[in-house]
């Protein structure tokens, strides 16, 4: 799934907004942003943000809302270049490579990071089968024993092979709303992306699928590093080993989410962390 | 400071101005109001309302009751079936009506006119909705619109003067000498090169719809959430795989509804069709010969119609035509329903 | 498996394949109006706007002819069915957008559709069945009530979405302060929704002015002005379309320029309503 060959190893990571974490000798580095900036018009979404994302590790973006934390990280895949008056500066290295480098095509680069957004989004006419395989009939991959085997590999690490197994034919718009954001992690994680961002996957969802989600994502974190945006601290606290704290468009604090969550270095992060604002 | 003082003004005038009949505002809003005007306001006011809206119902089955009233005498006369199905219209020497050579003219030409339009129309909404830069999109957005309101005398015109004798000299007077020269038994089944025809007819009602299609399609295609596209975006679909991948799939009832509609249009489309189908009563008809339609027939002949039996089969065939046009409106209204679309736009 | 070439060429035909086809849709539409303007200005002059038509005979023998009897025939005919289509189409309007619980009101939103697409030349025999007939003669009162069938609809249509557009907070703020339901409606949401109704009477208006075919057997046409001032309303009336088509399919070319004529004068009429209507609505939203 992962070529080991393409990550390039962490030396010395040179985090700008944030003071002094080391990190252990044993990660890798897999994706990093580099002083980016994300523009509409002549105002800012968020402004000069550095962060390293370690390999198969879940780093949560936390902060108020309008704080930028989604902005930054439809960034990371390029969705920007889809509005029309938005303008990113500053430059993410996906695997020691910039992806706004020129010639770069977004339509590979996403590819490698796939995207879970706040609602479900199975396309409601094309069955689960399908929806699964969505990202492979793009390129072509018309073998049914290959097919086959990566609809039940990603739903089973989607955990949700063994409630659809029986009915892969009926249309993806049928099931629940939890049944329908696991489908999307199904369908995202079929391409074998490198990184899984989650724009706020449980914001529309029961208290019991997200409890679900939040497994799951506990378990692919083994095979996929992911970002997860999130509104909730709790959930921050409960999935990720690294959070990046954002406040009006900038990088307040990035940490390990442990330390984050009990000694913070920043005082602005203490106040939002125990509520006095936000 | 400037605002506070205009804040002020507007808290102090309804002082004023109901002090001088000895009321203060909160008086005046708590005074007790008639029972007329509490009560039984709002019940007369609903049924005045309903009362001018029913008219829409009314007009609608009045309409079905007085073509069937004043066409009775020609389907009493051939039969239900027997006036639907009857071959012959002859005004003039026998005095025998039937509406079948109308009812195909109007399948040929309506059936035809989608056909041809119905892709460009989709490349057109694709392109506005998806393609083009916002300002382009709104200049085609508003192009269309203003296009679907041409009057359809105005497209007669032209076709009569410059479509229909370019039509024929460009390509109706050279195909028909090909065949005469290679195989003659076909020219009765190509038809008369005369311009006006069946061919012209369903040419300029595929030109004439095309805006029609395009302005319910964009409709559609608005309608699909920005999510979905993203999702597509996200898997690292190209631009027209996106539109494939999730675009149509998701405006596909609305862009069948809009096709519904656009079918409704064709089929009571009249006056360009009267001027270029060439009128022509009775089958068969041939590929770019004249013929007619249902509405094309009523145009053409109620002015000059004598015999009262004419004059009530004409409204007949207007009977018969009420009854396809509602039938193709109310599946293009179950379609929206099912698709849970939130209805169609008013063109 | 597909390579990013091969998915890109697909992506490049289909680019020049929908771009083919908008230029192939727009051209001829922009050729008709470019043609009506050509051969049609040439007949604009003061005669135009001045003189009836009369018969052939006065065009044939280079006598001023004119349209000024049609244009003030579709006006006359239009204006009628304006004011018989507005109370009803806004208060079908009202019932679809303020009583959105009332019984009827699914069957009335499909009737409303149904109305909005039946053929126009059925409206026409519906006026003619209605009017004609029993007042014996052609006139522009028939003329005006097909019209106002054609209107109908659409006017209902955009009273509906015009007032849906007022946000229900307003309505609340009213019944709040005591108002009742109707006095909310008619002094709060209709006169805050102004312009999405003068909106929807212009486009209503620029769809039913080029309608020919319920005019043929309704106000029926007449080659000269009314002698008298209500055989405006109660005789037979020249309009713009429905003279359009009879001097289209005239034998005489000096008619077929009066044509042309005659639809430039029709196109300024959709193309202003219609502007007019897209103004107001983008000043307003």
């Amino acid at each position: 799934m992962i070529e080991m060959s393409r990550i390039s190893k962490v030396n010395n990571v040179n985090i700008t907004n944030t003071e002094k974490i080391t990190p252990p000798k044993d990660l890798s580095l897999r994706l990093e942003s580099k002083k980016l900036s994300v523009m509409y018009g002549s105002s800012y979404g968020v402004k000069d943000i550095s962060i390293p994302i370690y390999d198969k590790k879940v780093t949560a973006l936390i902060g108020p809302s309008g704080c930028g934390k989604t902005t930054f990280l439809r960034a990371l895949n390029r969705m920007h270049d889809l509005t029309q008056n938005a303008r990113v500066k500053g430059s993410v290295l996906l695997n020691g490579k910039d992806i706004y480098a020129p010639k770069v095509d977004p339509v590979v680069i996403r590819r490698k990071l796939g995207m879970v957004f706040q609602k479900p989004t199975p396309f409601p006419t094309m069955s689960i089968y399908d929806n699964v395989i969505a990202g492979l009939k793009l390129v072509g991959i018309k073998n049914k024993l290959i097919l086959d085997e990566v609809v039940e590999k990603s739903l089973r690490h989607a955990a949700l092979w063994e409630e659809v197994k029986d009915r892969l034919k009926t249309p993806g718009g049928s099931l629940s709303g939890g049944q329908q954001q696991r489908l999307s992690i199904a369908r995202a994680l079929a391409v074998e992306p490198d990184v899984l961002l989650m724009d706020e996957p449980t914001s529309s969802l029961d208290p019991q699928s997200t409890t679900r989600i939040e497994e799951l994502i506990h378990k692919l974190k083994k095979t996929v590093t992911i970002i997860i945006v999130t509104h909730n601290m709790q959930q921050a606290a409960r999935v990720s080993d690294y959070t990046a704290f954002f406040y009006l468009g900038g990088l307040i604090e990035f940490n390990t989410t442990s330390k984050m969550f009990t000694v913070p270095d920043n005082k602005r992060t203490e106040d939002y962390l125990t509520g006095k604002f936000g | 400071m400037k605002k506070r003082e205009t804040d002020g003004s507007v808290l102090k005038e309804p002082n004023v101005k109901y002090q001088t009949s000895q009321t203060t505002l909160s008086e005046y809003l708590r005074k007790k109001r008639s029972f007329i005007y509490r009560t039984l306001g709002d019940r007369l006011f609903s049924y005045f309302i309903f009362a001018l809206g029913f008219i829409v119902i009314l007009t609608t089955i009045v309409m079905a009751i007085v073509l069937y009233k004043d066409g009775a005498e020609a389907i009493k006369r051939y039969g239900f079936f027997g006036f639907l199905f009857g071959r012959v219209w002859d005004p003039a020497m026998k005095i025998e009506f039937g509406a079948f050579p109308f009812i195909v003219g109007t399948l040929i030409t309506s059936i035809g006119s989608l056909a041809i339009s119905f892709v460009p129309a989709l490349a057109v909404a694709i392109f506005t909705a998806e393609y083009s830069p916002r300002w382009l999109a709104h200049i085609i957005d508003n192009l269309t619109n203003l296009i679907a309101a041409i009057p359809s005398v105005i497209i007669g015109l032209w076709g009569i003067f410059v479509f229909a004798p370019w039509m024929r000299d460009t390509f109706y007077m050279n195909i028909y000498m090909w065949i005469l020269d290679n195989n003659p038994s076909f020219a009765p089944i190509f038809g008369n090169p005369i311009g006006y025809g069946i061919a012209t007819a369903t040419i300029i009602l595929a030109i004439m719809i095309v805006p029609y299609t395009t302005v319910l399609t964009v409709d559609a295609f608005k309608k699909v959430p920005k999510e979905q596209r993203e999702a597509a975006y996200a898997l690292g679909a190209t631009k027209w795989e996106v539109v494939k991948m999730a675009v149509i799939p998701y405006a596909r009832g609305g862009i069948l509804a809009g096709v519904m509609l656009s079918f409704g249009r064709a089929i009571g489309e009249t006056m360009a069709v009267a001027m270029l189908i060439g009128n022509k009563n009775n089958l068969p008809f041939s590929i770019i010969g004249p013929a007619s339609t249902m509405p094309s027939v009523i145009v053409n002949e109620f002015r000059e119609a004598v015999e009262n039996i004419h004059l009530s089969s004409l409204i007949a065939v207007g009977f018969y035509l009420f009854i396809i046009s509602l039938v193709v409106n109310l599946i293009a209204a179950y379609i929206q329903r099912k698709f849970s679309l939130t209805g169609a736009r008013t063109v | 498996m597909k390579t990013l070439k091969r998915r890109y060429l697909h992506e490049k035909i289909m680019i020049t394949f929908i771009a083919f086809n908008t230029v192939a849709v727009l051209t001829p539409l922009i050729i008709i109006l470019v043609y009506v303007f050509v051969q049609g200005i040439g007949a604009i002059n003061l005669d135009f706007f001045t003189q009836e038509l009369g018969s052939p005979s006065r065009a044939m023998t280079g006598r001023p002819t004119g349209l000024v009897h049609t244009i003030i025939g579709t006006l006359v005919v239009d204006a009628l069915a304006i004011l018989i289509a507005l109370p009803f189409g806004i208060g079908a309007g009202v019932m679809l957008s303020e009583y959105p619980d009332h019984k009827l009101n699914p069957v009335m939103r499909v009737m409303n559709d149904t109305l909005n697409g039946m053929p126009a030349v059925l409206k026409g025999l519906l006026a003619w069945a209605l009017v004609v007939k029993p007042m014996g003669g052609f006139s522009g009162l028939s003329g005006g009530v097909a019209l106002a069938v054609v209107m109908l609809p659409i006017i209902a249509r955009s009273t509906e979405s015009a007032l849906m557009n007022i946000p229900w907070s307003i309505r609340e703020a009213g019944l709040a302060i005591g108002l009742p339901r109707w006095r909310v409606i008619a002094s709060v949401v209709i006169p805050a929704s102004k312009a999405g109704l003068v909106t929807g009477v212009l486009i209503a208006f620029a769809r039913a002015v080029g309608e020919a075919a319920p005019l043929l057997f309704t106000s029926f046409g007449n080659n000269y002005k009314s002698s008298y001032l209500l055989g405006w309303t109660f005789g037979p009336v020249d309009t713009l379309p429905q003279r359009l088509y009879s001097l289209a399919i005239s034998p005489y070319p000096e008619w077929h320029q009066l044509g042309w004529a005659a639809g430039i004068v029709l196109l300024f009429f959709v193309i202003v309503s219609f502007a007019i209507a897209r103004i107001v609505v983008r000043e307003k939203y």
